[in-house]
């Protein structure tokens, strides 16, 4: 493996932000450290690049330690989340700032740095716009800027702390094609932050989920979404809808009706949470084995159609199904819900 | 608003229509205001000398007495704010950028020298810089004499104008985000590099506000140098004691005459330093 990090652990004070955290990165891996704010992921990135000194644990690279390095020696490349370019500088100065500031004897000649900026400036499609400052540069051009200067030094790894979290949604999903494109071009060893679940499963090859300092769970995007282990993985990655149900040899009792349990370890006989996608619900109109429910809107504009639902509990809920069987679906209809399996952890609340 | 909408020039209809009136009334305010406090009493300095003859102004004004007063004024006001401009930033870098115990007393004795009148200060200075004095007597033996020097001058320039590179750079720094340092850092810069080609920069402008500030201060300082100077005519008399001096001595057109000549060269001196200011400003934030 490339990267190795072991049982790195970081603490502001009481606080602990990272709780001995260990994981690995193969050699050209796309790696996403996903989890909510205060997760500790964007700590776990600046440990790396050496931005924060963790309080123990090891980092290696290629078998050399890293930790040893300062920031400045271990040729990371790092984007920030609002860019951080140097406003008094043009596109390119930022660009070539990496290879200028190294000591003379390993310094480019000045046209070699020029044709490097252009070569970059192709790369990141911002060719002409050089000569602009930062301010003249939209976001997502800033951001590309932001990523170009980083790229300058060719370094050995890249890490991206909230690539695209200043941009608005549509810039946001073309630049994540873009990025993963460029990563496929340049083969370079990539981990970044996010908060969006949907942009790391989308774009990584393996996903790190962090939860209050601790890895939870680490796989590709398709062995977290299918095989969570834990309530806070599945809770993280999608909308979840939680019933009380009673668990009774291996299979799940949700409002009378008994519904099968999927996932790898059969818990506990007695009461639990089952945990529920909203689009893993039959929905009928009129009484039946389930949940029984009153419409209270039917929201047709999207992928999906969405029903609101009032349980008899008082409960809201909004489950979704397909839109050719919204259709005989009317608000105030009374109508079954009957999931078609549930996923049960024991004890999820503590775990 | 009618004023302005019966303006013909296309320059002036531009405030016309503004759904924020309020351009003529500001306008007229700061006319008159300007007038009465500033233009009115500089105008009046503008055409005291001149009631004399030109002989005599010429006569006062290039005596060596007078030329030399002139440039130990601007001289050590300048070198004074020099000092300033080094020292008052890292003061304020160390006050943005680190949080240690004392920290905000530092941050309160910074504006001392506003407060503390000029001629408390002055007598503090010359008490211990005089050769019997605290710090005079550690240089004494090296035949260093500070007190009653030009070097006593600018030290006395130095604490009046402190504060305003301080106060100039403080804001502009807290501004300026820590990862824009940290990406210099991940870029591979030195810390010295990221200090002169990141940080100096991006403050630059607000610098050469304080240096202004701070030596616009010290070219019109009275009340803390003379104490410390010694006045000794051609060695170190500063021009506003040469004035006065010259008013005791009733020669008005004298005094106003040196004190034209100051209000001319501070006028040019703020105007170059404003215009690089802006010049500064303009190339950064393109």
């Amino acid at each position: 493996m490339t990267l190795a990090i072991s049982d790195i652990a970081k603490n502001y004070g009481r606080f602990p932000a990272l709780k001995s955290v260990s994981l690995f990165a193969e050699d050209g891996e796309f790696l996403a450290l996903l989890g909510p704010s205060g997760s500790g992921k964007t700590t776990l990135l600046r440990v790396i690049a050496g931005l924060e000194v963790p309080d123990s644990g090891t980092i290696q690279f290629r078998g050399e330690n890293l930790l040893a390095k300062p920031v400045r020696e271990r040729n990371i490349g790092f984007v920030f989340q609002h860019y951080a370019l140097f406003r008094h500088m043009t596109a390119a100065q930022n660009i070539a700032f990496g290879l200028r500031a190294k000591p003379r004897s390993t310094r480019p000649p000045e046209a070699a740095i020029r044709s490097k900026v252009d070569e970059l400036l192709s790369l990141v499609q911002l060719e002409g716009l050089g000569a602009r400052y930062p301010a003249q540069l939209s976001g997502g051009q800033r951001q590309r800027v932001a990523l170009a200067r980083a790229l300058a030094i060719e370094p050995r790894i890249l890490l991206l702390d909230e690539p695209f979290g200043a941009l608005d949604a549509k810039v946001r999903r073309g630049l994540r094609r873009w990025l993963r494109d460029l990563h496929e071009r340049t083969g370079l060893t990539t981990i970044f932050v996010t908060h969006d679940q949907e942009e790391a499963l989308e774009l990584a090859d393996r996903v790190a989920l962090l939860k209050d300092g601790a890895l939870e769970q680490m796989g590709t995007p398709e062995e977290l979404y299918h095989s969570p282990e834990s309530a806070f993985v599945f809770e993280f990655l999608g909308d979840c809808i939680k019933l009380p149900c009673i668990v009774e040899g291996g299979i799940a009792i949700v409002s009378g009706a008994g519904v099968p349990i999927v996932g790898a370890r059969p818990p506990q006989n007695g009461p639990a949470t089952a945990h529920i996608r909203p689009d893993a619900f039959n929905v009928t109109v009129g009484g039946g084995q389930g949940l029984s429910a009153r419409v209270r809107n039917v929201l047709l504009a999207g992928p999906d159609a969405r029903i609101e639902c009032v349980l008899d509990s008082g409960d809201a809920i909004e489950v979704r199904i397909a839109h050719e069987n919204a259709d005989r679906i009317a608000p105030r209809d009374r109508v079954t819900l009957a999931p078609r399996a549930v996923r049960v952890w024991q004890s999820s609340s503590i775990a | 608003m009618t004023v302005a909408a019966s303006a013909s020039s296309a320059g002036w209809r531009l405030t016309a229509g503004s759904p924020l009136p309020g351009f003529w009334p500001a306008l007229g305010f700061t006319l008159a205001y300007l007038s009465f406090f500033m233009l009115l009493p500089l105008a009046a300095l503008a055409l005291r000398p001149w009631e004399s003859g030109l002989d005599h102004v010429w006569a006062v004004i290039s005596s060596p007495r007078t030329v030399r007063a002139l440039q130990l004024s601007f001289g050590a006001a300048f070198a004074a704010a020099c000092v300033n401009a080094v020292f008052g930033t890292i003061v304020a870098w160390i006050l943005v950028r680190y949080e240690f115990p004392g920290r905000r007393l530092i941050d309160a004795i910074v504006d001392l020298p506003f407060a503390l009148p000029t001629a408390v200060a002055g007598i503090s200075l010359a008490a211990i810089y005089a050769p019997n004095g605290a710090i005079g007597s550690l240089f004494a033996p090296h035949d260093i004499r500070i007190a009653f020097t030009p070097l006593g001058v600018m030290i006395a320039l130095v604490f009046v104008g402190f504060p305003f590179v301080v106060r100039s750079i403080q804001p502009v720094l807290q501004d300026l985000d820590v990862d824009v340092e940290e990406a210099a850092a991940t870029l591979g810069a030195s810390r010295l590099q990221t200090i002169a080609r990141v940080v100096l920069p991006a403050i630059f402008p607000a610098l050469l506000a304080g240096f202004s500030l701070s030596f616009a201060r010290a070219v019109g300082e009275y009340g803390s140098v003379i104490f410390i100077a010694g006045n000794i005519p051609n060695v170190s008399e500063i021009a506003p004691l040469l004035i006065v001096i010259r008013l005791e001595e009733f020669d008005y057109a004298g005094a106003a005459a040196v004190g034209l000549v100051m209000l001319v060269v501070s006028l040019i001196l703020l105007f170059i330093l404003n215009w690089l200011q802006a010049h500064v400003v303009r190339s950064a934030s393109r």
